[in-house]
């Protein structure tokens, strides 16, 4: 099958194309670096299939981060029959500075000038036709984001790989051309595959060439001796030639309309975001509304404002309507907290079906005459442990779709952007802040992602934190356990709570950055060099395609692990150590998890709650395996303690089994939010772990895992003490602020080293 | 006049002389379109003051002031 490769700047719209052409779902966004892994799909609307294949983004061929190896190792060992260069037209000279680099290797070439859409509509002309001619390849112009001029661009593509192409350089008229020519000969003579290519990046002094090809190497040396008034920094004239041949025969073809330099929307939207003062308060703002609109009660705090929802009753339902079922139905869109913000509308609305499908199931067990032990199974065991997750999902779902937004409009590169200098001072650059926020998502792409940063310990530090940034998996603890402390203590917001506990995760890494920086990674702050993109409108059908991408893997989660995991859960529960069905009291899980215990008792879940407090134990081991299950674990077990205990509570969703938790074993809502800290910081999933493993070097993984079991250890029990005896906060603030006043002064020297270090060049 | 980007204000705008410093960084400047004879114009600052925004080759580009010393600019009166 044939091969055809796209290649481009990051950013250039190459997965959008590659979503186009072989009918993928594969997550684009509006930010530098969004693609880190090559990935394969089919084309089929030619004659005959051809094989695509989607590159992460690359500026040049000398690569920098680990994801840009990816690409160059691609383009030169695989051996594709086409590269598709994919060309930004609104941002054509830095992208043709790439395709100055591809042209140089053996291989057919097409260009592929992209958002030719955004370019017309900016009132600028580009010559396809002259650019065709200058660089000696086909030029097709498409929109991916449209998908216009796609079947046409595929056919010249196939067209071009019917023909081999020797590689062309456009150094030829620069005086470093016979240096190029004899490197040429040599590596020739050598069989070397794409000697131009291999010429040119040794002329450069490239790493990877200068290791490969030392005896050619004493060649360019030589001429440097003999051509002296060529200058000797070759990188630099070779950089220098390109761009200056770009401009002189390239950028000719775009004309730009006159009305062009009229400050356009993206700019507008980019002097308020990136304001020098409300920057940094908007982004805050911008977080918090993320956590509002998704966990709040209380829509925009109406009703703390104005006061209009009153409690009917003791019904707790806000409006009576004479019918318990529309009662429920009604309190989905209105409680006595006040009119619900859109997450929570479909967190009720879920857990309202979820509730009627339960019943349902049961009752229709029930008439069917099911076995004690089936009717036990299917309702405790599988139902509980499904509907555990699946009433998070929507609202979980809906948390994600404004994550995606903000990844879609171009929002992300200037977070990095605005809090660069505020990372540094704890030894990360702003770039590091992208995979985290993708950590709210999953941890796993986030983890994967981490590859676009440039830095090994930049890598692994910002590896053993993402888990702390909140993820998807871990929002139903929050949700439930805020939404109890809420509802039994009056006062308190849920999504005020939600959002500190967010906040606290984030506060969490970056001390724990700042603490690996003075300890065990330490080292200079990583370069920040990054493109900012222009700011666009999310476009409604990649949202949906994020969204569904991430309603499949819930589903698949839920009914496999999560499954799997509440029926072990169930059994374990439901049955005696000689296998005979027995209620709680007698169980191997009671066995298991009172042996177990006092281990959790500086965090406050342990021995302090008595016979049942190792449900929590038991819930945070089952996390391990995948976060949903902790919550799905409460479901499984509140009910088979309430048959046993009289006074608990059943529970009947997520909020109301930990309420049923607070009654019955009298966890002190101090405690319950060390657990959840617990739950936030400790090993995250098994997908996830297995993730950062493959993301970091060898060896350091048990360093990793201890670190996790560390920390959310020590903070679990330290937030338990200063919630529980307030004076202790003293003692804690003392400690931090000599910790993090220490680090930041020490972090200002290597700052300082910095600028006389080798990498810089500040005037003393 | 000579002077370094990270020395500019906003709005002030110049050519590229040349860029100082070695490695991977200048490479990694070179790559993103800084090269001798380009035109850079500093949008603006960070909220905390660094990193800096600038707009070279058409499109918009962020780096630290301690990277952007690396770049020798000539500022036309």
């Amino acid at each position: 099958m044939l091969k055809f490769a796209l290649a481009g700047n990051p950013n250039s719209g190459k997965t959008t194309l590659f979503n186009a052409l072989t009918g993928s779902t594969a997550h684009v966004g509006n930010w530098p670096g969004v693609t880190v892994d090559k990935r394969e799909g089919v084309y089929k609307k030619l004659n005959v299939p051809v094989s695509i294949v989607d590159l992460p983004g690359i500026y040049s061929l000398s690569p920098y981060t680990p994801e840009e190896v990816i690409s160059r190792n691609f383009l030169l060992e695989e051996k594709p029959d086409c590269v598709i260069n994919i060309v930004d037209a609104t941002n054509l000279e830095r992208n043709l500075y790439l395709t100055t680099q591809i042209l140089e290797i053996d291989v057919p070439v097409v260009i592929a000038l992209n958002m030719m859409d955004a370019v017309k509509k900016r009132g600028d002309k580009l010559d396809a036709k002259k650019l065709e001619e200058r660089t000696g390849v086909p030029v097709a112009e498409i929109s991916a984001l449209k998908e216009e001029g796609i079947r046409e661009l595929m056919e010249r593509a196939y067209r071009a790989a019917q023909q081999k192409r020797e590689g062309k350089t456009v150094l030829e008229e620069t005086k470093l051309a016979h240096l190029i020519g004899d490197v040429k000969i040599a590596l020739e003579g050598k069989k070397v595959e794409n000697p131009l290519f291999h010429a040119v990046k040794l002329t450069e002094g490239d790493e990877l060439e200068v290791k490969a090809h030392p005896e050619e190497l004493k060649t360019v040396q030589a001429f440097k001796e003999r051509c002296a008034d060529v200058g000797s920094d070759y990188e630099a004239l070779v950089a220098d030639a390109r761009y200056r041949y770009i401009t002189a025969h390239f950028s000719s073809a775009l004309v730009r309309s006159p009305r062009a330099k009229k400050q356009d929307r993206s700019d507008r939207a980019d002097r308020v975001l990136t304001h020098r003062i409300w920057g940094i308060p908007l982004f805050l703002l911008i977080l918090f509304s993320l956590f509002h609109l998704t966990f709040g009660e209380d829509f925009l705090y109406l009703n703390a404002i104005f006061g209009f929802a009153k409690d009917v009753e003791d019904s707790g339902y806000a409006v009576l309507t004479g019918n318990d079922t529309l009662n429920a139905f009604v309190a989905v869109f209105y409680s006595t907290a006040g009119i619900s913000t859109p997450g929570a509308i479909l967190f009720n609305l879920m857990g309202f079906a979820c509730d009627q499908a339960g019943g349902a199931i049961a009752a229709g067990l029930e008439s069917a005459g099911a076995y004690a032990w089936a009717q036990g199974l299917v309702n405790d065991g599988i139902w509980a442990g499904l509907s555990g997750v699946l009433s998070f999902v929507p609202q979980i779902l809906f948390l994600f779709l404004l994550i995606s937004v903000l990844e879609d409009s171009g929002y992300m590169a200037r977070v990095a952007f605005i809090l660069d200098r505020a990372f540094r001072r704890f030894g990360l650059s702003g770039r590091a802040f992208i995979p985290m926020i993708m950590g709210f998502g999953c941890s796993v792409p986030a983890a994967i992602n981490t590859r676009t940063l440039a830095d090994e310990k930049e890598r692994i530090m910002t590896n053993r934190v993402i888990p702390f940034f909140t993820c998807g998996a871990k929002a139903p603890i929050l949700a439930a356990v805020c939404g109890a402390i809420a509802s039994v203590y009056t006062g308190v917001n849920a999504d005020l709570l939600v959002f500190a506990l967010y906040v606290f995760g984030m506060a969490m890494a970056v001390v724990s950055v700042a603490i690996m920086r003075q300890t065990s990674m330490r080292g200079e702050v990583a370069p920040f060099i990054m493109e900012l993109p222009s700011y666009h409108l999310p476009q409604f059908r990649s949202l949906m395609v994020h969204l569904w991408d991430k309603l499949k893997h819930y589903i698949k989660k839920a009914f496999t692990i999560i499954v799997a995991s509440a029926i072990v859960i169930w059994f374990l529960s439901s049955f005696d150590w000689s296998w005979k069905m027995t209620d709680i009291s007698q169980s191997i899980l009671y066995d298991i998890g009172s042996f177990v215990q006092w281990i959790c008792t500086p965090m406050g879940f342990g021995l302090q709650l008595g016979e049942y407090g190792w449900v929590f134990v038991v819930a945070a081991v089952t996390g391990l395996i995948a976060k949903e299950n902790v919550i799905a674990t409460f479901y499984v077990l509140v009910p088979a303690i309430g048959a046993v205990l009289p006074g608990w509570d059943d529970g009947e969703n997520g909020i109301g089994a930990v309420v049923a938790l607070m009654q019955g074993t009298g966890i002190t809502w101090q405690a319950l939010i060390a657990f959840t800290v617990f739950n936030m910081l400790t090993i995250p999933c098994f997908a996830a772990a297995a993730t950062v493993r493959a993301e970091t070097p060898k060896g350091k993984f048990r360093y990793t895992l201890a670190f996790w079991m560390l920390t959310s250890f020590v903070t679990a029990s330290a937030v338990y003490l200063v919630l529980s005896w307030w004076w202790t906060v003293f003692v804690a603030a003392a400690i931090l602020a000599i910790f993090v006043a220490w680090c930041v002064l020490r972090n200002r020297r290597p700052c300082r080293a910095q600028k006389t270090g080798k990498n810089s060049c500040a005037r003393e | 006049m000579e002077k370094r980007l990270n020395e500019l204000k906003a709005g002030e705008s110049g050519e590229v002389l040349r860029i100082e410093g070695e490695g991977q960084i200048r490479r990694r400047i070179f790559d993103m379109g800084v090269t001798p004879g380009a035109k850079i114009l500093l949008r603006k600052l960070a909220p905390l003051g660094d990193p800096i925004e600038v707009t070279v080759r058409g499109y918009e580009l962020t780096l630290r002031k301690s990277e952007a010393a690396c770049v020798v600019m000539l500022i036309k009166k």
